[in-house]
C-alpha cells in the first residue's frame, strides 16, 4: 500500500539565492516504512474484561487508511447493552482487584505497559501512521515515545498519591469513562489510561471510530502485561455510543478530549450528578513574533505549529500574529519554507504532511479555506502535487485575514495558517487573547523580559516561548476559557483522577 | 406592614433612630437596583428588618461588567499587595465587630454568643486566606523536569470574573468562606447575597469598600434568587461559578445554564448545606483557592 511519489518540480526557496522564477528539481526517492512486520486483523471486537468479544448485537464498521482509502479493518460497533457490560466489567474490576492492590503493585504494571509499547514501538508507529494518516516520522517520534513515557512517568506516582497533595487523603474516583479523538490516538489513550490506572481507577475507553486500531493493540498490550480483567475496557462505536458511556449511572469520572461542541454536551449530561469532569477542548492559538524574534527558528516553529499532523492539533499555532515592520520578509520566508514541505505517503520517511483523518474532515477544511476566498483573504499554496488517492490538502497560509473571518475565528484542524499583523504588543495581546478559545499560544521574541510580559498577557493554559508544540508527561496540558478545564499531565493530571474527603 | 426594626430603631426614647438604606454594591459604588423595588428581610422570628434592594438581570449584568472591568488591575496587584488588602478587610471588620454581631444575631435567630463565634471565624478567615496570597502559587505550582532542553513551569492564574451564590443560611461567615478564596488570587467577584438573610452581606460590602479592594473587585446584587441566579450562571462573561450555596435540587439547571461558555462550576454538598459547619477548620483550604484558578504552562528552550 506504499504510494509511489512522482518526481515534482517546485519554485526554488528564495533563502536560497537562487534567481526567483526558476524552479530546481525536487526530488525525493521514496523511503518507504516497511508494513510487513505488522498483523492487522481483519476483525476486532471490543475488548471487555480482558477479552475480545463481539457486540450484541453482532455489527461492524470499517476503519480505512485515510491515505489510500483501502479498508484496513471491521471494528465492533458497541450497542447501549454493550456499553453497560464495559462499564460492569471496570466496576468489577475495581471492586475485586485494582482497588485492592496496593500502589506499588499498580505501579509495576504500569511499568510494564510503557516498556511493551517501547518493544512494540515500530508496529505501534506503523500502525498509527497507517489509521490516521499521519507522517510515520511523526507517529515514530513523537506518537509512541510520548504515550510510553507517559505510562512510565504516572506509573512512579501509583505509590506516592500522599505524597502529591498536601494536607489531603486521596483516594481514586472508581470508574473513568474516556473518550479520546482521532487527532493523536494513542497518545491520547495514554494521556487518559496512564494518571486513570496511576490514581487506582479502572476505565472504559472510547477510541474516535476513524481510529481504533492503536487501542485494540493497546488492549493486546493489557493481555501482555497481565493486568486484571475489566481494568481497561475498550469500546468503539459512533458519537451517540460515547454520550451513552458519558450517561452511565455507574461511571464516577468522565474525560472528554475533543470538539468544544461535543464536551458542552457532555457538561449538559453529567450536570446535577456526581461525576467529576475534565474536557480538553478546542483552540484557535495565537502564535505571535516579534519584531525582534529570530526569525528562522520562529519560522521553524510556525511550520511546525501549523503543519504538524497535517494541522489537526488542538493546541495547533493556527493564527500567526506578525509585528509589521517584519511583516514581509518573514513572509517570503514563510512561503519559501512551505513550498518545501513533501506531502505524501504518510509511511514515507521523508513525509512532512500525510493525510488529512477522514473524508469529512477533508470537507470540513475544503469548506473554511473556501470561506477565508470568499471573505476576502488572500491564499497561498505551494505548487504541490498531492497523491492521487487519499484524503490530502496542501498546506495553505492565508493573509490579509482580519480579526472577524471564519479562518481566524473558527478551528479549521487542518494545514490551513492565518497570518494576521500587529503594531504593538499590547495590539498582539488584544488581538490574541480575542477567542473563546485559551487553550495554547506561543511568543517569539529575544527579548526576556517581553517574554514575560506576553507570556502573562497570554489568556492560553500552554504557552510556548520561542518554541511550539512540545509536549511532556511531566507537564501539564489543557486550556483556559471554552478549550475546558483540567489538566493533562504531571501533577495538575493526576489531580483529575482522584477525590478528597472534605 | 410593620415598622422595620434595624439599628437607628430608637436607642434613646427621646430620639428617632437614623435608619440605614441596605443597596447594592456594583463597581465600588452603592447604587439602588434599577427596578426600583425592594422585598421585606426579617429576622428568625419574623419581625420585619429592613427593605433590601429586590436586584435584577440588568443590576446582574451591571455587576458582571464592573466585575470584568476590575479584574485585570486587580490580578495584575502583587501578591503582597492583595495579602495586605485581605489583611485589611480584617482590620477593618474588627472595628465594626459589634456590629456585625448584631447583625448576624438578628438575621440567623442565633444566642449572641453563636453570633460571636461566627463573626470572629468570618474576620480569621480573611486573615488565614490574606496570608495564602503569596504562597498558593508555591504550593500548587511546579517546575516541570521534562524530557529535553526546555525550562517549564506551571504557576496558578486567577481565572477572571466568579460568580458566587452565597449561602442561604450562614450570612457573614459562609460568606465570607466562599468570598475570600475567589479574590485572594486575584479574581473578580459578582455575589448573590443570601435572600432571606441579606444585611450582614451588605454591611461586609461597606467594609470591602473602606479596604482598599479596588472598586468592582467585589460586587453584591441582593434579591429574589430565582430573579436573579440564572442570569448569572448562564452568563458569557463569567468564568467561574460558585454554587456551592445553590440548594441541591438546582444545581443541576444552575450546572448546566453555565455549560455554554464552559464555566468552572463547583458544586454544593450532596445533602445540602445544613449541617455544614463553617466554623470547622475544613471550611477552609488552599484547594478552595484552585478552583477558580487556571493552570498556566509556559515552555522555554534552554541553548545558547
Amino acid at each position: 500500500m506504499t504510494l509511489t511519489k512522482k518526481p515534482e518540480t517546485r519554485p526554488a526557496p528564495a533563502s536560497w539565492g537562487l534567481s526567483t522564477g526558476k524552479t530546481v528539481p525536487w526530488e525525493y526517492a521514496p523511503a518507504p516504512e516497511s508494513t510487513d512486520h505488522v498483523t492487522i486483523r481483519s476483525e476486532y471486537g471490543l475488548f471487555i474484561g480482558n477479552e475480545f468479544v463481539a457486540a450484541k448485537p453482532k455489527r461492524t464498521f470499517e476503519v480505512i487508511n485515510p491515505a489510500t482509502e483501502e479498508v484496513l479493518a471491521r471494528v465492533a460497533r458497541a450497542s447501549v447493552s454493550d456499553v453497560d457490560r464495559a462499564v460492569r466489567a471496570a466496576r468489577s474490576g475495581y471492586n475485586q482487584s485494582w482497588s485492592k492492590l496496593p500502589g506499588s503493585e499498580r505501579a509495576k504494571y504500569l511499568y510494564r505497559i510503557a516498556r511493551i509499547i517501547q518493544e512494540r514501538s515500530r508496529e505501534f508507529a506503523v500502525v498509527e501512521t497507517m489509521n490516521s494518516g499521519k507522517p510515520i516520522k511523526e507517529s515514530r517520534d513523537v506518537d509512541v515515545p510520548l504515550a510510553a513515557a507517559h505510562f512510565f512517568y504516572y506509573a512512579g506516582w501509583a505509590d506516592k498519591l500522599e505524597y502529591a497533595f498536601p494536607n489531603r487523603t486521596p483516594r481514586p474516583l472508581g470508574v473513568a469513562a474516556q473518550i479520546i479523538p482521532w487527532n493523536f490516538p494513542l497518545m491520547m489513550l495514554a494521556w487518559k489510561i496512564a494518571p486513570a490506572l496511576a490514581a487506582g481507577n479502572t476505565v472504559v475507553l472510547k477510541p474516535a471510530s476513524t481510529t481504533p486500531l492503536t487501542a485494540y493493540l493497546f488492549a493486546d498490550v493489557v493481555r501482555q502485561a497481565d493486568l486484571p480483567p475489566g481494568v481497561v475496557n475498550i469500546i468503539t462505536g459512533p458519537g451517540e455510543i460515547g454520550m451513552e458511556l458519558v450517561k452511565h449511572p455507574d461511571v464516577n469520572k468522565v474525560a472528554f478530549t475533543g470538539s468544544t461542541v461535543v464536551g458542552k454536551m457532555i457538561g449538559r449530561a453529567v450536570a446535577g450528578s456526581d461525576k467529576k469532569l475534565t474536557l480538553e477542548l478546542g483552540g484557535k492559538a495565537a502564535n505571535i513574533v516579534l519584531d525582534d524574534a529570530p526569525i528562522d527558528q520562529a519560522i521553524e516553529g510556525i511550520i511546525n505549529g501549523i503543519y504538524f499532523n497535517q494541522g489537526e492539533v488542538c493546541c495547533a499555532g493556527s493564527r500567526l500574529f506578525v509585528q509589521e515592520s517584519i511583516f514581509e520578509p518573514l513572509l517570503d520566508k514563510l512561503k519559501a519554507r512551505l513550498g518545501t514541505l513533501r506531502v505524501g505517503d504518510p509511511l514515507d520517511k521523508n513525509t512532512d504532511v500525510g493525510a488529512i483523518n477522514s473524508a469529512s474532515q477533508l470537507a470540513k477544511i475544503r469548506e473554511l479555506v473556501q470561506s477565508g476566498i470568499e471573505e476576502g483573504a488572500e491564499i497561498f499554496q505551494p505548487d504541490c502535487q498531492l497523491p492521487d488517492r487519499g484524503y490530502f490538502f496542501v498546506p495553505t497560509l492565508f493573509t490579509g485575514v482580519s480579526q472577524s473571518h471564519r479562518i481566524a475565528q473558527e478551528e479549521i484542524f487542518g494545514p490551513v495558517l492565518s497570518v494576521l499583523t500587529f503594531r504593538t504588543p499590547d495590539e498582539a495581546i488584544e488581538k490574541a487573547n480575542n477567542t473563546p478559545y485559551g487553550l495554547s499560544a506561543g511568543v517569539w521574541t529575544e527579548k526576556g523580559s517581553r517574554i514575560f510580559k506576553m507570556v502573562a498577557a497570554m489568556r492560553a493554559g500552554v504557552v510556548w516561548a520561542n518554541t511550539f508544540n512540545r509536549f511532556d508527561p511531566t507537564s501539564p496540558f489543557g486550556g483556559y476559557k471554552e478549550s475546558g478545564y483540567g489538566r493533562e499531565g504531571g501533577l495538575h493530571g493526576l489531580s483529575a483522577y482522584l477525590r478528597f474527603d472534605a | 406592614m410593620q415598622p422595620l426594626a434595624t439599628a437607628g430603631n430608637g436607642i434613646a426614647a427621646d430620639r428617632i433612630g437614623v435608619r440605614k438604606t441596605y443597596k447594592l454594591y456594583i463597581g465600588g459604588q452603592f447604587p439602588r437596583t434599577e427596578s426600583g423595588r425592594s422585598y421585606e428581610v426579617f429576622d428568625a422570628r419574623g419581625v420585619p428588618l429592613a427593605n433590601a434592594c429586590r436586584g435584577t438581570r440588568k443590576d446582574i449584568r451591571e455587576a458582571v461588567r464592573a466585575a470584568r472591568k476590575a479584574f485585570p488591575g486587580w490580578a495584575a496587584r502583587t501578591a503582597y499587595n492583595r495579602s495586605q488588602i485581605l489583611y485589611r478587610i480584617a482590620e477593618l471588620m474588627e472595628g465594626r465587630r459589634d456590629q456585625f454581631i448584631a447583625e448576624v444575631t438578628a438575621a440567623q435567630g442565633v444566642g449572641r454568643r453563636r453570633a460571636v463565634r461566627e463573626v470572629d471565624a468570618a474576620i480569621d478567615r480573611w486573615v488565614w486566606y490574606a496570608g495564602w496570597a503569596d504562597k498558593f502559587s508555591q504550593v500548587v505550582g511546579s517546575v516541570n523536569p521534562v524530557n529535553g532542553p526546555y525550562f517549564n513551569f506551571t504557576v496558578p492564574e486567577p481565572t477572571g470574573v466568579v460568580g458566587v451564590i452565597a449561602p442561604e443560611v450562614s450570612s457573614l461567615l459562609g460568606l465570607v468562606s466562599r468570598l475570600a478564596p475567589v479574590i485572594v488570587s486575584g479574581n473578580a467577584a459578582v455575589v448573590v447575597a443570601s435572600e432571606s438573610r441579606p444585611l450582614p452581606a451588605v454591611t461586609l460590602t461597606e467594609v470591602l469598600a473602606t479596604s482598599d479592594v479596588p472598586g468592582g473587585v467585589v460586587n453584591l446584587v441582593t434579591g429574589l434568587r430565582r430573579e436573579i441566579v440564572p442570569t448569572l450562571a448562564a452568563h458569557m462573561d463569567v468564568n467561574a461559578l460558585d454554587a456551592f450555596g445553590v440548594a441541591p435540587s438546582e444545581s443541576a439547571a444552575v450546572e448546566e445554564s453555565g455549560v455554554e461558555n464552559v464555566k468552572r462550576v463547583i458544586r454544593p454538598p450532596r445533602d445540602g448545606l445544613e449541617r455544614y459547619d463553617w466554623l470547622s477548620q475544613r471550611a477552609q483550604s488552599p484547594y478552595l483557592i484552585g478552583e477558580y484558578v487556571e493552570t498556566k504552562t509556559v515552555w522555554h528552550p534552554i541553548g545558547a
